[in-house]
């Protein structure tokens, strides 16, 4: 029980805490990142570069590792091909994260800096997926 | 510290926010053996997604990000943020929630997990939603559209 809940519980509250310190739950300085062509606020690389950093370390421990500190085995993706689907999608979240300046990790973190605005953007956030959810069981 | 010619960016904050964000990534691979996907780890808590992570896990994945930005919220007296209004926050979630499960990911998942391990989908759905986010602000600035 608490090793599948506690590392996920400590993994999400440091990733809520690196959204906040890098200033990523603030739709303005992300929408300054994307803002290539005008006031350009470059933050944001200084944020994925950290953590694209840490990660590239980490990833070098999974061939050596028989299994994860906390669980049975390692659950990762392992698709390569690259799909129409997979590009409209990134397209679509794109053009999303452009309008408000949010993506999922910090639309859900932002609960707890701007709960009413947060949440209405989370709720669309699911029923997005819903849809997505519905239109793939009834194909 | 600020960044010469660029008076509003913050890269100490964003660094230091960012090896958070790594070692936090770090731990869902190496602790848990899994992606830490946003998209995908939220999907599964409300069960819009079958398999990966147990329910439970996703959950408190989930709450642990409002709870980890209101640690930082109290202990610096206060975060900055202006959001949308509400119409264009309910378009931009719909977007993001359809993009993202269409395209199996988000910045979590791709923009940081997939790109460090420089894993082929992940690099090219990065830089397509890149790509899309910086297009759609350059858009909205020559029509004029100030959401925020």
């Amino acid at each position: 029980m608490s090793r599948r809940i506690v590392p996920p519980l400590v993994s999400g509250t440091l990733f809520g805490a690196g959204l906040a310190l890098g200033g990523m739950t603030d739709p303005a300085r992300v929408r300054g990142f994307l803002d290539l062509f005008g006031a350009w606020d470059p933050t944001l690389a200084f944020v994925m570069g950290g953590a694209v950093i840490v990660m590239a370390i980490a990833w070098r421990f999974v061939p050596g590792m028989r299994r994860p500190l906390f669980a049975e085995k390692f659950a990762l993706p392992d698709r390569t091909d690259l799909t129409p689907k997979l590009i409209i999608g990134a397209a679509l979240f794109g053009i999303g994260w452009g309008i408000a300046g949010l993506c999922p990790g910090p639309g859900v973190a932002a609960l707890a800096i701007a709960p009413a605005s947060a949440a209405v953007f989370v709720l669309a956030l699911l029923a997005g997926m819903g849809i997505v959810r519905l239109t793939e069981r009834s194909s | 510290m600020t960044l010469p010619g660029f008076p509003d960016a913050a890269p100490l904050a964003g660094l230091a926010g960012g090896v958070l964000i790594g070692l936090a990534a770090a731990l869902m691979l190496l602790g848990a053996g899994r992606i830490a996907g946003v998209s995908g780890i939220t999907a599964r808590a409300v069960g819009l997604s079958d398999g990966g992570i147990s329910r439970d896990g996703a959950w408190a994945f989930v709450l642990g990000l409002p709870l980890g930005a209101l640690v930082v919220a109290l202990l610096s007296g206060g975060i900055d943020a202006r959001f949308a209004n509400p119409v264009t926050l309910a378009i931009a979630g719909l977007l993001v929630g359809i993009g993202t499960r269409l395209g199996s990911g988000c910045t979590s998942g791709h923009g940081v997990c997939g790109v460090s391990r420089l894993s082929r989908r992940s690099l090219v759905a990065t830089a397509v939603f890149m790509a899309f986010g910086i297009g759609t602000v350059a858009v909205m600035n020559l029509l004029g559209i100030d959401v925020l």
